[in-house]
């Protein structure tokens, strides 16, 4: 018997049942079609400004840093503040995202590079699905217009998402995910992020950029 | 079984990890930073209380349906262009993930922390065959340095100090200016990102564990802080995942929920940094992302554990607050453990994986404080799992002689309710007037265990039971 054959046997073996019950079959494929929600807390369950408070206190309190812009036409000159105020390079890479090149970035002297990280670059832009106010986390799906690579090699990770995206609850990006996606369907990766990358492993004491970026700055488009 | 266990030296290796100064000063922080962090989490989220049934509930209803969920999830990865290999035991795993790599044309092979590729010595067979093995999750990189088992399942260079780990950096990284000062925390870190670094760029496969597996996508979850377990899988050509089968969930609602519990009880956090679910290879018009997706799946006796009273201990989703609230583990620390998994689940785990008579002192090491159960994410009741190995223990006559027939003594007294009285009444009288003017006794025959560290105080005359009788009318009347 094939190994999997086996270790099928024994958990129908152990459960006292043969797998062809229709009960059992129904209520799995149940669950697996209703996908039921669960216990949603209370504090992501508000609208309008108050969600976009709850979101920034969030993702402040997991060390990124926010800042608001009044349409997508500013995120250009925003991020070449932010690199500025840092004393960054001028440079910045992202992928192919049709809301990040319709951008105005000739407006700044950054300089701009295209495609995944090969490990070289400090900074780096990426659009994100959506945001969960909840945590304070970003939803990044993989994909040539927003590749993965870019949220973990810079030093520097800037997220931009649009203020109607921010959603309450990870549930709620769910659904998203399975608008776009289908049922069932999902991009290679999804990524929460919350904060930039650290590490407890030296005696207790939390240190920012372990592996990855070092600092995460998150810019909301209100239009 | 297969990493080699020294489980059946409890005793030994408790004695020495309490006079191990170094040690002791690590499990400091243990006792300090953990316990007020998760405090603090769940005090932030009114549901979490909610959320811990609900977890529970979910990882019940799943294991009550594995065989189901098993299909359905494979079904998903094939249909995602990922491959599913089952493992019945360690070898069997092990030989899957060596084929991978080989026919990867492996060199070097980048890995995110995994507990289930500690419980099949995955490195060692590795190596053994040419290829090498590099941990990526800096405590995990650390105590390879060291030839170390992790020694928590979440903060696995726990036991050391910082000084300890540029002892190891300076031994091991003879390729940097040997002058540099590396006397903060944060310059250690960032020794060790610039080493890493090239090693992941360099890497043919990446294996990480699961968190997770989503049986209504066919993807695989993994939670870090630092994001290592990223980079190694989306740099390589090959990702594995190796987990094992009780990592299921149904849906992404169900994961979600088991989320929310998971980071505040493991550090205190509402959620760690990177939660990434991953589904299958690069797809079409990717621009990075693996080419080949393997799913290592690992049975090694947990098949056997359900229908039975230890099905329970496989709702664990490994975040360590057992361990974090445990008095024993913050004595003796988790090598003493002996095996892969230390601390109370350890306890439980150990002997159900190699055996009670290989790990019959661990369910022992217990004080029943209840402290585990009470935090544990997914409510799992160690201590009544612990009880029942002692049981079997008995059972088995794998109990020493001189405990059997102490507790033979103590039951003819305890069955004999008036007798128990009698006597216990006796003893505490005469031992109260021994100790009457100390009020403590420094050496007792027959509790010498107990003498020999510490001052056993002297009874005041009176036993619990007969106070409590006295209390009790007194309150009637």
């Amino acid at each position: 018997m094939s190994a999997r054959d086996d270790i099928l046997g024994a958990i129908r073996h152990s459960l006292g049942v043969s797998g062809k019950e229709t009960i059992r079959r129904q209520i799995v494929s149940d669950r697996l079609a209703h996908a039921p929600k669960g216990v949603i807390p209370k504090r992501g369950q508000v609208s309008g400004e108050a969600l976009l408070a709850l979101f920034k206190v969030q993702a402040e309190a997991a060390l990124a840093t926010v800042t608001e812009v009044a349409s997508a036409a500013e995120v250009p000159q925003s991020i070449a503040h932010f690199l500025r105020d840092h004393n960054l390079p001028a440079s910045l890479r992202m992928g192919d995202d049709r809301r990040l090149q319709a951008m105005p970035w000739n407006d700044t002297a950054l300089d701009i590079a295209h495609g995944p990280s090969a490990g070289d670059d400090l900074n780096a832009v990426s659009h994100a699905l959506g945001a969960v106010a909840e945590t304070g986390s970003l939803v990044m799906v993989s994909g040539s217009e927003n590749p993965s690579t870019l949220n973990f090699l810079p030093d520097n990770h800037i997220i931009v998402v649009s203020a109607k995206d921010v959603a309450g609850d990870y549930e709620s990006v769910w659904a998203k995910v399975r608008l776009t996606f289908g049922k069932g369907g999902m991009p290679r990766t999804v990524n929460w992020i919350t904060g930039p990358s650290r590490s407890g492993d030296i005696e207790q004491t939390m240190l920012l950029g372990a592996h990855g970026p070092r600092r995460l700055h998150v810019v909301v488009v209100k239009e | 079984m297969s990493v080699h266990s020294t489980s059946p030296d409890f005793k030994k290796n408790a004695a020495r990890a309490l006079g191990d100064a170094q040690l002791q000063k690590a499990l400091g922080n243990v006792k300090q930073g953990f316990i007020d962090k998760r405090e603090k989490a769940t005090q932030k989220l009114p549901e979490f209380e909610a959320l811990r049934d609900s977890a529970r509930d979910i990882k019940n209803h799943t294991l009550q349906h594995l065989d189901l969920y098993l299909e359905a999830y494979e079904q998903k990865v094939r249909a995602s262009g990922g491959h599913v290999h089952f493992a019945r035991h360690a070898e069997e795993a092990r030989d899957i993930i060596l084929s991978i790599c080989k026919e990867a044309g492996a060199r070097t092979v980048t890995k995110g922390k995994s507990m289930i590729a500690e419980e099949i010595g995955i490195n060692e067979h590795l190596e053994t065959h040419g290829i090498t093995p590099v941990e990526t999750d800096l405590g995990e990189y650390i105590i390879q340095l060291r030839h170390e088992m992790p020694s928590h399942i979440i903060a696995p260079a726990v036991h050391l100090n910082a000084t300890q780990v540029e002892q190891d950096f300076r031994r091991v990284h003879t390729h940097l200016d040997a002058k540099r000062d590396l006397s903060e925390p944060v310059q250690l870190l960032t020794e060790a990102r610039g080493v890493l670094r090239e090693r992941f760029l360099a890497a043919d496969v990446g294996i990480t564990g699961a968190n997770f597996l989503v049986a209504e996508t066919g993807t695989s979850v993994i939670v870090t802080n630092e994001g290592n377990g990223d980079l190694t899988q989306i740099l390589p050509k090959t990702h594995i995942v190796l987990a094992s089968i009780e990592k299921l969930v149904p849906t992404l609602e169900d994961v979600s929920q088991i989320l929310r519990v998971l980071a505040r009880s493991a550090t205190g956090q509402e959620i760690s940094v990177y939660t990434t679910f991953s589904t299958g290879p690069r797809h079409l018009g990717d621009s990075d992302g693996p080419e080949n997706y393997h799913v290592v799946l690992l049975d090694n006796g947990r098949s056997a554990m359900l229908g039975t009273s230890f099905e329970e201990m496989l709702r664990c989703i490994r975040c360590g607050a057992c361990m974090n609230h445990c008095p024993v583990y913050h004595a003796v620390g988790g090598h003493a453990y002996g095996w892969v998994y230390p601390g109370p689940m350890g306890a439980v785990l150990t002997p159900t994986l190699i055996g009670i008579d290989q790990a019959g002192h661990l369910p022992n090491a217990s004080t029943f404080c209840g402290r585990c159960e009470s935090v544990c994410p997914v409510k799992i009741p160690l201590p009544k799992l612990m009880r029942h190995w002692r049981e079997r223990e008995f059972e088995r006559h794998l109990t020493p002689a001189t405990v059997r027939s102490g507790l033979g003594l103590w039951g003819f007294f305890a069955k004999r309710p008036a007798l128990y009285r009698l006597a216990t009444g006796i003893a505490i009288r005469a031992m109260g007037f021994a100790g009457r003017r100390k009020g403590r006794f420094q050496w007792l025959p027959l509790a010498g265990g107990w003498t020999r560290n510490r001052d056993l105080p002297a009874p005041q005359g009176e036993t619990f039971q007969a106070r409590w009788r006295r209390e009790h009318k007194r309150r009637a009347a």
